[in-house]
Parts: structure tokens; sequence; C-alpha cells
């Protein structure tokens, strides 16, 4: 165990992972984060603290973890590489630790120019990969990247993203290739629609041994209406919704839609299930979480694991 | 930028050969150049380079150049100046997230990089975070005195 973070237990174990991404209050109210998480309580083995997703402001990752670690519960950290620099990465870091996260997930960060504050200045000091190898510096040299030394360094399962459904396709498995290289321990995919592509993507993973050096979580979430899913296709920087499956939901009864829309996201999980190399899935239900125990029990993938989680200065457990 | 760079851009293996003889032409500079003034020189040189470089790859003078890493394409020219490759948010038709009028420069990068012999592997190859101190200098230079090859003492490579 590099971080005896309830997720990196669940995944050495073997065990099908299940995380679910939770979204961050507009709001100053600890019991708003408290509600999205007794939404899927019980239902997910480790919950993604978003940073500022779709560069829209919402309360910070680093505090939305802390609520999550104060529950017993197990955070992801997101980071986006848009708004801070190495020395405000690095810090967040430290107090995230010290306050209970261990899991991060490394990301380069949707643009500002989709966000709500367009005119903001972008910073992108650092890239996803940087972002990543500083991490594990810190976790593994002890030290920040300046050379100067922690005396206590992050226990910290390192993730990183993973769009197989943008351009340039071929470059895709190459650049995981490369982020775990510079250390990514666990993958979270983006939203997956498109099972073909998802398919020759992880085809090629495997081919490239990659699925034996890292943990790979396959995005997929509920749309709530084929209005919504043509939105998040138009407005949301990476994602890929085939005809398909807005059809389908065009083609649901009445007031039906939702129901749907749960119904292809259990068949989406079904189907990841079988595909070579998946290690788990990543629910992405914005303002649905109360859909995620439903899915989760849809697909099969119900109980989940005692959550588990080591004392915040005692000693690791072995590896299992 | 101009049709001059947009002409040389796509043809990566004469470009790439071109890197890979200039390249060799200023180390065997260098003595020439020391004599002078690392500094001296680097003052003549930022006009004379930015320009050049200016009109082939769009250059920001970041003082320290990865062309032949990244497909003959400069990195920076990235709207989120991603030095590693692209980001999630490359679009159906491959432009960029941020500019949607702009084709993404990874896709071409990645395109070029496929057909370059000399360099194409070093596409794996992670890039370290940019030394925002040497920005605006001669990357020239900062080749010849090794200070673009400086990294953070706990970065390793």
């Amino acid at each position: 165990m590099i971080s005896g973070s309830n997720l990196e237990r669940v995944l050495r174990a073997g065990h099908f992972a299940v995380t679910a991404e939770l979204s961050p209050p507009d709001s100053s109210n600890p019991n708003d984060v408290q509600r999205g998480i007794e939404a899927m309580a019980g239902a997910v083995d480790a919950y993604n603290s978003t940073d500022a997703s779709g560069a829209h402001c919402h309360m910070s990752s680093a505090a939305v973890s802390a609520l999550v670690a104060q529950q017993g519960l197990d955070p992801v950290l997101q980071i986006s590489c848009r708004d801070r620099n190495r020395i405000s990465i690095q810090g967040d870091v430290l107090g995230a630790a010290a306050l209970g996260t261990r899991n991060v997930l490394c990301l380069t960060g949707d643009d500002v120019v989709v966000g709500d504050h367009p005119e903001a200045k972008r910073v992108f000091d650092l890239d996803s990969i940087q972002l990543l190898r500083m991490l594990k510096i810190m976790r593994d040299k002890s030290m920040f990247l300046s050379g100067r030394p922690l005396t206590d360094p992050p226990r910290l399962f390192l993730g990183a993203a993973a769009n197989p459904f943008a351009q340039p396709y071929e470059w895709r498995p190459l650049r995981l290739a490369k982020k775990v290289e510079a250390g990514a321990d666990f993958i979270q995919t983006q939203f997956c629609f498109d099972l073909p592509r998802f398919k020759t993507f992880m085809k090629r993973v495997v081919d490239l041994g990659l699925h034996e050096k890292v943990y790979i979580l396959a995005g997929v979430g509920p749309l709530r209406s084929a209005r919504v899913a043509e939105y998040i296709r138009s407005n949301v920087p990476g994602v890929r919704i085939p005809d398909a499956v807005i059809n389908r939901l065009k083609g649901a009864p009445k007031g039906k839609q939702k129901v749907e829309g749960k119904k292809i996201c259990i068949e989406i999980i079904e189907q990841i299930k079988e595909v070579p190399g998946v290690h788990g899935v990543h629910i992405m239900a914005y303002k649905l979480e109360s859909l995620v125990p439903e899915i989760v029990k849809g697909a099969g993938l119900w109980p989940r694991p005692a959550v588990q989680i080591p004392s915040l200065n005692g000693p690791l457990p072995l590896n299992p | 930028m101009g049709t001059i760079g947009q002409y040389l851009r796509n043809r990566p293996r004469l470009l790439e050969r071109l890197y890979s003889i200039s390249h060799r032409g200023i180390l065997r500079l260098s003595p020439l150049i020391e004599k002078i003034g690392f500094e001296r020189a680097d003052r003549w040189l930022q006009f004379p380079e930015e320009l050049t470089k200016r009109l082939m790859f769009d250059c920001t003078m970041c003082g320290q150049c990865i062309l032949h890493s990244t497909g003959m394409t400069c990195p920076m020219t990235c709207p989120k100046n991603l030095r590693n490759g692209p980001c999630g948010g490359v679009r159906e038709d491959g432009n960029c997230e941020v500019k949607p009028e702009m084709r993404c420069i990874w896709v071409e990068a990645f395109e070029r990089s496929q057909r370059m012999t000399l360099y194409r592997q070093e596409m794996m190859d992670i890039q370290p975070p940019v030394n925002r101190q040497l920005e605006g200098d001669s990357a020239w230079i900062n080749m010849l005195t090794g200070a673009d090859q400086r990294v953070s003492d706990g970065w390793d490579r």
C-alpha cells in the first residue's frame, strides 16, 4: 500500500471499484456537502471532489475532500492546472493530506473560456503530467519540487485522467503510457458513451501492457434528458455522446427520460465490466447523486467492500 | 501565422533535418560565441532568433526550445501551454477547445511527428516544467550554456 486509501485497498484486493463525483456546492454550508455524501452513502469506494470543473466557481476541492474525510470516508482530491501555480498546488496538497486526503486526481483542467469567469487569467504553470510527477516526487522523495526536504511526505494514491474520445485518437493510449511513466497509480476516464471507441482504446492499452501497471476506471454517468445530453455534448469540452443515445432518450415516454438515462448508464457499466483491462467505474452524476445507489445496485456492484481507512498518523497496513 | 511558416511546418522531415544541421552548427560555433560572451551573444541573437522563429513557428520565446521533441510544432502556441501532449478537450474535428477556429497544435504535432524519423520517439519524453526565468532569452544560447536543461533540484529526468 502506498497511501492506505480505501480506493487503493479495494483495487489492490482485486475488487471492481466504484468511485463517484461529488458536486461541490455554491455555498459555504458544510451540510450541502453532507447531503451529497448521504445521497451516495454506501454505494461508492471513494468520492471525487471536483476542482471548479467546467471552470465554474464552487466550494474548493480541498475543503470538500476534508469534509468527506471527516465522515470517515475516502475523498479523491481533484487538482486542475488552470488556477494555481506549482507553489500553491504543493501547499494545498500538504494541507489536504493533513486533513485526510489520500487520493489525488491530476487534471489539465477545462479552460477559463468555458466557465463563468471567462475574463480570468489562465495559469497552466504546469501541465497534468508535470503535476503528476511533482506529486510523485513529494511522496517518494519526500521533497518539494525545489528539492527542499519534507519532514513528513504526503501518502498519496496518484490518479490521472484519460479521454479516449478526443482527437488524436491514436495518441491517447500513448498519452496514458506517459502518465503511467510520470507516476499514475490509477486512471479515471472521460464519460464513456461510445463503447466501440472505448474498446479500441482499451485494446491498445492492453497491448501496451498498461493495464498491468495502472488501475483503469471508466467514466460513466446518467443523463437526465435528451435536452441535457445535447447541452453537455455541445458545451462540455471533450464529451462525446452518440446520436443513438440521444435518440433513445428522446424515444422514452413523457417524463421517463431520467429513468431511461439511468437504464442506459447501467447497460454501459455492464458492457464495460466485460472489457479487458478495466478495473472499475467512475460515476459522474452531476446533480443526480441520488441515482448512484440505484445504478450501483442495477449494475450488480452492490454491496461495496466495507470502507477501511487507517488512522492518519498510524502505520500503513501491509500489502494484502 | 505566415504562409512561409505553414509551408515549412507541413514538411516536418525537412525541418527536423534543418534543426539537426543547425544544432550541430551552433555547437561548432560554441567556442566563438563563448569568446564573444554568452550574455552579449544573447542580446545580439534575441532579435534575429525571435524574428525567424516567430515567422516559422509562432515562437513566443520561452527560451527553452523543445520543437524537435514535439513534432516540430511549438507547444507554447497551445493556449494552455501544454508541453506533454493534448488535453482532453480537443474537439471532434481536431480543433482547439479554447480557440474553436484553430487546429489543436497537438493534433498537428502528433501527425507531423509520425512523419519524422530523427526525433519521432521524443514525443514520448516527459518534458519538465517550464523555467519561467528563461522567458525572452535566446534558446540557442541557453542550449549552449545548458540553461535550458537545468531543472528544479527535486525533478528527476
